[in-house]
């Protein structure tokens, strides 16, 4: 088990160092001369070279590179050219709406899509299984931003139940916090709950075929403890994955969503960032998700030790 | 000259073997998924034809309900929905079409190249690894920031960010047919790497990658439509449906057909993608079967 955990810590080294290496790279990609660009066509020499001693860009470029390992390795991710104020700083202050808008949003995608998952399973080929899995397929073809659009029309325009946008932040109290995440946190996980639904189903019926379901139900076992405790919990492996790769595609939906809905989070900082050129802002936003991303895989990696005995004896 | 009489070859009857367009047929989801997709590119050939100029304002006539003259509304400064709609279209099977082509043109050299050359495995395999760890959305974002906006820089970002999945299924698929017998007794018979590659690998790992290829389409169409709205994909005098939900939200209120219209056109997009491509996997599931079996005896 130990190896297991040390070979998983020691896969991520390349791969955070690729992340870092094309964060860097992208404020190079942009044709000409970096500086110019991001100090826009007004700019004076002055201001054009101001920004590049700012940014180190007048150093040779493995110099650059050398240095922005050193400043990542200390967890500096430099200054924002427009806020006037380091990107560290910058993240934390939106990160709150964006964090709780994904951990919504995961609560009910895995709410709805694993008893989805589980039910059609159950009752396999019958027509609640195929109208479930149309639906599923449906949802798989909506794209977040799209729903959030018609939930806005639909719950807000015409039904009036729900604000048309904005967020309350956590100061103001839960509720109503909760009450304007609940269009947003709805239109990313429903679209996420027919991915587990799909996942779960299809892991279910595979361990439904296994000789020890039947020798449960032979035994005498009632179906509710044949189907939820020894069933469910051996499904649970490409579930716990699928879940994982679902958080992680959660938050960078989260950035699209945001946008629809204005909240002020991780995304709607990164979109004007982008509208504003302030690389420093858009390269700390992009490693920022990408650690997180490859955070929950290394804990989907992990939890197998938990779920999958087999793991630990590897 | 002498003619050496070889005994006359009794013709083999030959299987009736269900051709494709049999095959896609059968299933009544394929079958819808591949008339959704006609639609399209039949919409998008004769989009001249179907829709008025998708630039013409007609400010007098701004935000009109959908109508006769308007089948499917104006927008905030006149202009027609539906040719924006069906214009549209025609720019969703364009990024469509070439990020399938720049990802699988990528992907499929990286992942033949790692799969086959076991030095260059790790390698490739590392750098796909680490542009697989950022979302896509948001790398494509700030793939964006960094070439600007237009349409050509869509299909680039929206392309490398595809590539690495479309390397994996590839490398998967060699490494399985490499240590096939019919891979060995090419090798035996002194086959050159070129030809073994073009001749004996890469036919045989293409159906996976088909099947992947739908996926990426609809992944294109999506990740197009969602960079548009966020006003970082095409720029917005470009008809995209992206671009007019962007506008559409501003309006949500006076005018829903500005979301609804261009809101169904992704979702049947998306969803005719889906149906296919879910189709084509079961179709092409049994020669990926075949595989394993091979590689059992294989081993």
């Amino acid at each position: 088990m130990k190896t297991y955990v040390a070979r998983r810590l020691l896969a991520l080294l390349p791969v955070a160092l690729v992340v870092a290496t094309v964060a860097f790279i992208l404020i190079h990609l942009a044709p000409g001369d970096p500086a110019s660009v991001i100090a826009g066509p007004d700019a004076t020499p002055d201001d054009v070279r101001r920004i590049e001693r700012q940014l180190g860009l007048d150093a040779p470029l493995p110099v650059q590179l050398v240095r922005w390992y050193g400043r990542l390795a200390r967890g500096d991710l430099g200054q924002s050219i427009f806020l006037r104020k380091p990107v560290t700083d910058a993240i934390l202050d939106r990160v709150e709406p964006t964090l709780l808008l994904t951990l919504f949003a995961i609560a009910v995608s895995v709410a709805i899509g694993v008893p989805a998952g589980v039910i059609s399973a159950r009752h396999h080929n019958t027509g609640t299984d195929q109208a479930l899995m149309v639906v599923a397929l449906l949802g798989v073809s909506i794209p977040n931003f799209l729903l959030g659009l018609l939930f806005i029309l639909f719950f807000s325009v015409w039904l009036g139940w729900f604000p048309v946008a904005g967020y309350s932040p956590l100061e103001y109290g839960w509720a109503l916090t909760l009450r304007s995440l609940v269009l947003p946190a709805f239109a990313l996980g429903l679209v996420q709950s027919a991915l587990i639904a799909r996942v779960t189903r299809s892991s279910m019926l595979d361990v439904l075929r296994e000789q020890f379901i039947t020798a449960g139900r032979a035994k005498g076992l009632a179906e509710r403890a044949v189907v939820y405790k020894h069933a469910l919990k051996n499904a649970m492996i490409p579930t716990i994955t699928i879940i994982g790769i679902s958080f992680a595609i959660l938050i960078s939906g989260a950035v699209v969503v945001e946008t629809v809905f204005n909240i002020p989070g991780l995304g709607r900082l990164i979109i004007s960032a982008v509208l504003r050129r302030d690389y420093p802002i858009i390269q700390g936003v992009v490693l920022c998700i990408a650690g997180v991303y490859m955070l929950i895989n290394l804990v989907v990696d992990l939890s197998y030790i938990v779920f999958d005995p087999r793991v630990r004896y590897q | 000259m002498s003619v050496i009489a070889l005994p006359r070859a009794e013709p083999v009857p030959r299987r009736a073997s269900p051709g494709w367009l049999a095959l896609i047929t059968r299933r009544k989801t394929t079958l819808a998924g591949a008339v959704l997709m006609l639609v399209m590119v039949l919409v998008s050939a004769l989009a001249p034809v179907l829709a008025s100029d998708p630039g013409h304002m007609d400010v007098a006539r701004r935000l009109s309900a959908p109508g006769r003259a308007h089948w499917f509304g104006t927008d905030d400064v006149g202009r027609d929905v539906w040719s924006r709609v069906v214009y549209g279209a025609r720019l969703s099977l364009l990024v469509g079409a070439a990020v399938v082509g720049l990802s699988f043109a990528i992907g499929v050299v990286c992942g033949l190249a790692a799969g086959y050359y076991r030095r260059l495995d790790n390698i490739i395999m590392r750098v796909m690894d680490g542009l697989m760890a950022f979302p896509a959305i948001v790398l494509a974002i700030a793939l964006m920031a960094a070439l600007g906006s237009s349409v050509v820089n869509v299909i680039v970002a929206i392309g490398v960010v595809n590539a690495p999945r479309v390397a994996r299924v590839v490398r998967g698929s060699v490494l399985v047919i490499r240590e096939t017998s019919y891979v060995e007794a090419a090798r035996a018979l002194g086959a050159s790497d070129g030809v073994m590659i073009v001749r004996h690998v890469l036919p045989n790992c293409l159906s996976p990658v088909i099947v992947q290829g739908s996926f990426v389409f609809a992944a294109a169409v999506l990740t197009e439509a969602a960079l548009s709205f966020l006003g970082v994909g095409v720029p917005p005098y470009v008809p995209s449906w992206g671009v007019i939900l962007a506008e559409g939200r501003l309006y949500i209120q006076q005018a829903p057909w500005l979301v609804i219209y261009p809101g169904v056109a992704i979702m049947l997009t998306i969803f005719g993608l889906n149906l296919f491509g879910d189709g084509l996997r079961d179709l092409l599931d049994p020669k990926v079967r075949g595989l394993a079996t091979e590689r059992q005896r294989a081993a």
